[in-house]
């Protein structure tokens, strides 16, 4: 009996340290990279440049927050991009070319990105296209195919205040991007680890169909979480625009990319069920980070891509190193 | 028959002899000094509790964990097994559970996948001729039709492909082959088959290291048996001469005052009803009820139909114009949100795969089914609220480790079902209906799971088991019902069902 104790000990362990380990393991490589940047740029840990990489940060941190979801639930979802650059023109068409109520605009540039990702949640579930690879790939296209044909490909400028104050605005240094950032992760926070459906998009992504069994409407779960991950790429196009002070058809091409990047670098499992919001935000901040880093130090734009790539794979590999080592013990 | 004087001859010489084997995780010392010697010929039982070692000894015989103390001696010779292939070469084969096969490649293909028969010459082309015929040899020494070897292999049967799976470790001359509970997901025919084909390896002189916690097949089949207790081997004896009653107490370290606890209990009025039930598949529309105060038994062999009755009544697949009825009220039930709502809880036969979120905690496994009962006001779940539930199953089930922060995936396999049940006592369910419930869990843990079902029954709810095990459907149940191709057969009173009339009611015989 005594071995049964013996063993229970040391699983508890193990556990705590691999809990503190997956938690932290991504915030110990931000400190880390801040640390190194610090030392090789004298510019770089000042507030300005702070405030700067959080504000370069927030649209990819409202996109991958809403990659966070489908990721979750062992999905993925490829349109947000392109959801981002239509939403944010069919805003404009409301607002800049027919003039009406920028909060009407608003509303047009969430719906149209919630409702695309809503069609993505029924392709996958109702018409059983095998997986969101699939759906939102084609979702991807049309989307920025529509976003092309509605202006014939021209972009949109000089769009209202109150659309972009959210890009555009500060709140003393810190941008009010930001702000809507940290809010937004706090709900998604909320959302995933104290509600039904939150907990559930876990369960799906552990096992569906124990989920299925214990009573859970999978379907309808999914179909949340694709019509949030869309609802986020109208969001963060909303921040854009403020940004940018124009819209166009080829905006947040191949955003989808550093979104999942950023929740992968985070510690979310790509066969679902494990993944944080914490873990998200902080995959977000190493990328922009980087960015900002290797631009302080003149490294071009082709390197910068080449480093991001290695980091992806590096912290991947970690990830993978912590958890054979977690089985073996 | 000179080929069996040949093996009588080196019959006592050991094939295997492993002494002081030691292995421990950091500080978990799993194998505390483990011998255990198998001769050619000869099937070798491996017998004891989940977690007692079995599995670290086998990984260490086939290379995919090294020893930390001991030597391993093959036909008298140190040998130093450092990787699969090490011992691949020896001539040891390993027949897990989860079978190690390519659905989508032919039979012969399967054989000799990463080991293909090449053709001389530069162009190093693959030789289907030789790898057929060689495939069929071995398929032969099984007993099988020469046939197969073309077959696609994801279209035989499970027992089949296990064959297949032999028949390969055949394919390079395994002296040895481990079998890992080998017939638990079998058919009784498929059983049949295996236990033959264990015969033939037996007389060609091969040795088979069987694991298994099924007594009957143990003394059917086994020549020695080895019992391990917590990382001790307790004794090595000959099957025949010794009593299964023993080998428990050596193997749980006290003696189990029963196998099966049978308690009973006044019959009460009908509490549940299915009626006219059109399963997919099925000939016919099922129907049965079943009483307070019983358990009713569902026999019969794999492929019966059973699960598929069962995944009917709770809602996980479609079928059609049945009636339910729970207390004389009809329930409606088109998902397994119904049934749960209904009251029902289905205990499927996989946990792994339809119980279990295997990387969540304990408490979230727990909860998971009825998340509901800790939403607040808010529409927040109240945390607090579903550990507290989580501890307060751990302690009523004796679920061990009991930590709720542990994942699923930590615990053995008889500790893993304790907190699929567990999921099922928390959503307050009435009618519980277990699917194969003691599969691959150990004899202290099936006693639990028994207990567990008297105590439901005396509370008041309603048990219906399926099972494979005649042996528990026997010793547990008040009533019997019998199916075969979709239909229900046979409707047994206890006092009247025997194993006789329970195979002929499931065979057609």
């Amino acid at each position: 009996m005594s071995q049964v104790v013996v063993k229970t000990k040391n699983e508890v362990m193990n556990g705590t340290l691999k809990r503190v380990l997956s938690k932290f393991g991504p915030l110990i490589g931000l400190i880390l990279l801040i640390m190194v940047l610090t030392v090789l740029s004298p510019k770089f840990l000042t507030v300005n440049n702070v405030m700067n990489i959080a504000r370069q940060s927030s649209i990819n941190a409202l996109l991958a927050i809403g990659m966070l979801l489908p990721i979750l639930t062992a999905g993925i979802d490829l349109s947000v991009g392109s959801l981002l650059a239509l939403s944010i023109m069919m805003m404009g068409i409301v607002t800049v070319n027919m003039g009406m109520s920028p909060f009407l605009g608003i509303l047009v540039c969430l719906a149209v990105g919630a409702g695309f990702g809503w069609l993505n949640g029924i392709l996958l579930t109702k018409l059983r296209l095998p997986h969101p690879f699939i759906s939102t790939l084609g979702t991807m296209n049309i989307a920025r195919g529509i976003a092309l044909i509605v202006t014939g490909a021209a972009p949109i400028a000089g769009f209202p205040y109150a659309i972009q104050f959210l890009g555009r605005e500060f709140v003393g240094p810190i941008p009010v991007s930001f702000l809507l950032v940290i809010v937004v992760y706090v709900i998604f926070h909320i959302f995933l680890t104290r509600t039904q459906t939150g907990r559930y998009i876990y369960a799906i992504g552990g096992n569906p169909e124990a989920a299925r069994l214990s009573g859970i409407n999978v379907d309808r779960v999914l179909i949340i979480v694709y019509t949030i991950s869309g609802l986020m790429a109208g969001l963060a196009g909303l921040v854009m625009v403020g940004r940018v002070n124009s819209a166009f058809p080829l905006a947040g091409l191949s955003y989808e990319l550093d979104a999942i990047a950023a929740v992968i670098i985070g510690g979310a499992s790509f066969m679902g069920g494990v993944g944080t919001v914490w873990g998200t935000l902080i995959g977000a901040l190493i990328i922009a980070v980087l960015r900002n880093g290797l631009n302080l130090l003149n490294v071009p734009a082709d390197f910068q891509m080449t480093v991001i790539g290695t980091v992806i794979i590096a912290a991947v590999f970690v990830d993978v190193l912590r958890q054979r080592k977690s089985k073996k013990a | 028959m000179p080929e069996r004087g040949q093996y009588m001859a080196v019959r006592t010489e050991s094939l295997l002899e492993m002494k002081g084997i030691k292995k421990s995780f950091d500080q978990n010392h799993v194998l505390k000094g483990i011998d255990l010697d198998i001769k050619p010929g000869e099937v070798h039982v491996l017998l004891g509790e989940n977690g007692a070692g079995k599995s670290t000894l086998i990984k260490i015989l086939t290379g995919a964990y090294q020893k930390d103390a001991g030597e391993i001696y093959w036909e008298g010779k140190p040998v130093n097994l450092q990787t699969p292939i090490d011992a691949m070469r020896l001539g040891i084969a390993t027949i897990y559970q989860e079978l190690n096969v390519i659905p989508q490649l032919k039979v012969y293909e399967n054989i000799f996948l990463g080991r293909e028969l090449k053709r001389g010459g530069k162009m190093s082309m693959l030789d289907h001729k030789a790898m057929r015929e060689e495939a069929k040899r071995c398929l032969g020494m099984l007993g099988q039709s020469p046939n197969l070897v073309d077959m696609q292999l994801g279209k035989l049967g499970i027992g089949q492909q296990q064959l297949v799976e032999i028949a390969k470790a055949l394919a390079f001359d395994a002296k040895l082959i481990i079998m890992d509970e080998p017939t638990s997901s079998l058919s009784a025919q498929e059983v049949e088959q295996l236990y033959m084909c264990v015969e033939q390896l037996k007389k060609k002189g091969i040795a088979i290291l069987f694991i298994s916690h099924k007594l009957e097949e143990i003394k059917r089949l086994g020549d020695r048996i080895t019992i391990l207790r917590d990382g001790f081997k307790i004794e090595t004896m000959p099957v025949q001469t010794t009593d299964p009653d023993y080998w428990i107490e050596l193997m749980v370290g006290r003696s189990l005052d029963e196998k099966f606890p049978k308690q009973t209990f006044t019959l009460g009025k009908e509490g549940f009803r299915v009626e006219g039930l059109e399963v997919a598949g099925a000939p016919e529309p099922v129907g049965f009820s079943v009483r307070y105060g019983e358990i009713v038994g569902i026999a019969g062999l794999v492929g019966a139909g059973r699960t598929e009755l069962a995944r009917a009544i709770f809602g996980a697949d479609p079928s059609r114009n049945g009636k339910i009825f729970i207390d004389g009220k009809e329930v409606k039930i088109k998902s397994p949100r119904d049934a749960i709502d209904a009251g029902i809880a289905l205990i499927t036969e996989d946990r792994k795969g339809e119980g279990l979120l295997l990387d969540q905690t304990l408490d979230f496994n727990i909860t998971m089914a009825n998340m509901k009962k800790f939403a607040k006001k808010s529409r927040l779940i109240d945390l607090k609220g579903i550990r507290e539930e989580a501890k307060r199953f751990i302690k009523e089930l004796k679920i061990r480790p009991d930590n709720i922060e542990l994942k699923a995936r930590n615990l053995s396999g008889g500790n893993q079902q304790k907190v699929v049940i567990a999921k099922w006592l928390c959503t307050k369910a009435k009618v519980f209906i277990f699917d194969e419930p003691t599969r691959g869990i150990d004899v202290g843990a099936k006693v639990e799971v028994y207990r567990l079902m008297n105590e439901l029954v005396e509370n008041g709810a309603i048990v219906i088991m399926i099972s494979s095990e005649l042996p528990e459907i026997l010793g547990m149940c008040d009533r019997v019902l019998v199916m075969r191709e979709g239909k229900i057969t046979a409707d047994l009173p206890i006092g009247e069902a025997t194993q006789e009339r329970i195979m002929k009611a499931a065979t057609g015989a």
